[in-house]
């Protein structure tokens, strides 16, 4: 039996443990059945060209396991952004934690989606909201949906905004020698509101695990939400990273994506403007070596007048690691005085590393402003040779030059605990120690 | 402090150092003039380890040890430093966060702890000011959008910050204007003590007699052909290199 045909068998059992009821039942079923005639996306799809989903789905995987698995919170501790508490969701193996979790639902509320699903109060919040921007010819998300359970839940009232940024983590121990988690995480920011959210999937073991998340978001009139994805897996996991936005009008919203670990990571970050003066922001930076592939493929919608999108995607490429980036941008006949730009550098420092990067402009509109690049190139031999004869080093001196090509990525990371981390997380991939914040 | 003997050399293929034999001791300032394409530059990078530049035959000693293997850090560990003719553009690379990595670096290597903020700020402050460098300007991406002056500038407050035994300016007036041209030569005169020694790299005399060099040799077709004192660059600048060629013949 391959794993298409296991995840519809599989299907009974899960609905064992769900509510059959609840109105979200209905998503799931549909989505399933989405999934059996679309089935995994292969190379012949144009948004998968460059990425090969083969290597995963050729394995068997453990399936929504039901008993949280004991971690203690030395083992994790590491991976929390601040030593103070703040409100994080902690899953563990797909299950979540209490124990290791801060929740609240005092004037707004941050905790589970499993709770949200079961108590009546947030009944009609989930009826408006969930799945209501997922397309419906994502295969992957038609998936996660057919499995929907567990996941974060935020809800950001009017006019609120917790003091602390919220993380979601995700860990899995290894429990299962192999293990496909689909988290669903659900965010609705009401006008005004604002949030600063990270989330991390990390693994505590080297055993397989795949992670097939999808993550909706919805901006309501300026609002404003700053979210964060550090990437930095093991080389035996993988990611796909299913995020879906959708903006009303005056609304802010910004997503940075730090690649640098994981097997296969593919992020289907996908933008849709239902207002008029939007911003989007979408940064990458992707740093790989050994075989790790990594593909961006986003989209940004622009469907009203004055809105503008800003798409800034950095790749550092050694070994032979592959990088894919599909940035497409649709401009609708209304989308008048869209501002739209995307930009692609990218450095290959072996004969071995690639990338693909292919950008997509499908404009209707007659007045706007448009514009896209990409770069392929090398670490300047000039500018090493510059650092090393003042001292610094062949690795330090690449460090150095590897920062300063990633730098206006960086520099837009709001949060400085935050900040500080990834610079640290680069400086270990790259093997240095620079001794000074840069 | 530095001795080269007879020193051959090829970029790519093409020979461009054919035999240069030149002595610095400790206090010493020599001017290396030539016309364009006479291997000036080539001298400069060969000295600091550009890995581009073969060594074909000869040998480099600095402070009595061959230096002919090691890498162009290492020599900067060792004390050797060298203004760029073309400062290379570091987008996203403050110019304080380089000197910071340069100066830490360099003590890494010799087992020193780092230097501290307060000390690298005071030091930072002091050479600043003694080139005239707006401290706004070192917050800024290294070299990026810089003025031909500020430049040059900017090589020489690296040199004043890193403190190195031996100096070699690779044209360092080019690109700049008499006001620019002073700041800089004071501050190599600033630098310039009994301990070290700095080697100009340049075209024009003028720069001469704002740095005033002890000894003037002359780079031809790959060799140094004539060594003076410092009127030799006058009469260079009067007669031009033409006569020297023929002397040559």
């Amino acid at each position: 039996m391959d794993f298409k045909e296991k995840l519809l068998d599989s299907h009974l059992a899960f609905e064992q443990d769900v509510d059959l009821l609840h109105p979200i039942h209905d998503y799931r079923k549909k989505a399933l059945k989405r999934f059996e005639s679309d089935g995994f996306p292969t190379k012949s799809d144009e948004l998968w060209k460059y990425t090969s989903l083969a290597s995963i789905i050729q394995k068997d995987y453990h399936l929504s396991p039901t008993s949280e698995s004991n971690i203690e919170l030395k083992d994790v501790k590491k991976y929390f952004l601040n030593d103070i508490d703040s409100f994080k969701l902690v899953f563990v193996d797909g299950i979540f934690s209490p124990f290791l979790s801060k929740t609240t639902h005092d004037g707004m509320d941050i905790c589970v989606l499993s709770a949200a699903i079961s108590k009546s109060k947030y009944k009609k919040t989930i009826k408006k909201y969930f799945n209501k921007v997922v397309p419906e010819n994502e295969s992957l998300s038609s998936l996660n949906t057919s499995y929907t359970r567990e996941g974060a839940y935020i809800f950001i009232p009017k006019n609120m905004e917790p003091e602390d940024p919220i993380q979601i983590l995700h860990f899995s121990t290894g429990a299962q020698k192999s293990i496909w988690l689909q988290p669903r995480n659900l965010i609705v920011m009401e006008a005004n509101s604002n949030v600063q959210i990270i989330e991390r999937h990390q693994s505590l073991s080297d055993h397989k695990v795949v992670t097939n998340s999808v993550t909706e978001i919805y901006a309501d009139s300026n609002s404003h939400v700053d979210y964060y994805k550090i990437q930095n897996d093991l080389l035996t996991s993988s990611l796909i990273d299913n995020t879906f936005i959708s903006q009303e009008k005056d609304s802010n919203v910004s997503v940075h994506t730090f690649s640098l670990g994981g097997q296969l990571t593919r992020n289907n970050l996908r933008f849709y403007h239902k207002g008029s003066n939007i911003s989007s922001t979408l940064k990458g930076l992707t740093i790989l070596e050994a075989k790790q592939h990594v593909d961006h493929n986003t989209l940004v919608h622009h469907a009203k007048p004055n809105c503008e999108s800003h798409q800034d995607y950095k790749g550092i490429f050694s070994d032979s690691s592959v990088g894919v980036f599909n940035g497409r941008i649709i401009v609708e006949r209304e989308a008048q005085k869209t501002n739209a730009f995307q930009q692609n550098n990218n450095i290959l420092t072996t004969d071995k590393s690639k990338i693909n990067t292919k950008p997509q402009l499908e404009i209707f509109a007659d007045d706007v402003k448009c514009s896209h690049g990409c770069t392929i190139g090398q670490l300047d031999k000039q500018a090493l040779f510059y650092l090393n004869s003042r001292g610094i080093p062949e690795k330090e001196a690449r460090a150095l030059l590897t920062y300063g090509f990633a730098n206006n990525v960086l520099e837009s990371v709001k949060i400085p605990n935050l900040n500080k981390r990834i610079k640290k997380l680069i400086a270990y991939k790259l093997g240095v120690n620079l001794g000074f914040d840069l | 402090m530095l001795e080269i003997n007879n020193l051959h050399c090829k970029i790519e293929g093409r020979s461009i150092l054919k035999g240069v034999n030149l002595k610095v001791k400790k206090g010493e300032i020599h001017a290396i003039m030539g016309p364009n394409g006479s291997g000036k530059s080539t001298l400069a990078n060969v000295i600091s380890g550009h890995e581009d530049y073969e060594v074909t035959k000869g040998n480099l000693y600095y402070k009595t040890n061959e230096i002919n293997e090691l890498s162009a850090s290492e020599r900067a560990h060792d004390g050797i430093f060298m203004s760029f003719q073309y400062p290379v553009e570091i987008p996203g690379l403050t110019v304080t966060n380089f000197i910071k990595a340069a100066i830490n670096e360099s003590r890494k290597a010799k087992g020193l702890d780092e230097m501290s903020s307060r000390e690298m700020l005071k030091k930072i402050r002091e050479k600043s000011s003694l080139l005239d460098i707006d401290t706004k300007f070192l917050s800024r991406s290294l070299n990026e959008g810089f003025s031909g002056g500020e430049k040059k500038r900017n090589e020489i407050f690296q040199m004043a910050m890193l403190e190195p035994e031996l100096a070699v300016l690779d044209e360092t007036d080019s690109g700049l204007d008499i006001d620019a041209l002073k700041i800089v030569a004071n501050g190599v005169m600033k630098f310039s003590n009994d301990d070290n020694a700095v080697v100009v790299i340049t075209h024009y005399q003028r720069l001469l007699d704002y740095i005033v060099p002890d000894f003037v040799h002359v780079i031809l077709d790959g060799k140094v052909i004539k060594s003076g004192d410092k009127s030799l660059a006058k009469k260079i600048e009067d007669k031009g290199y033409d006569w020297l060629k023929k002397e040559k013949k």
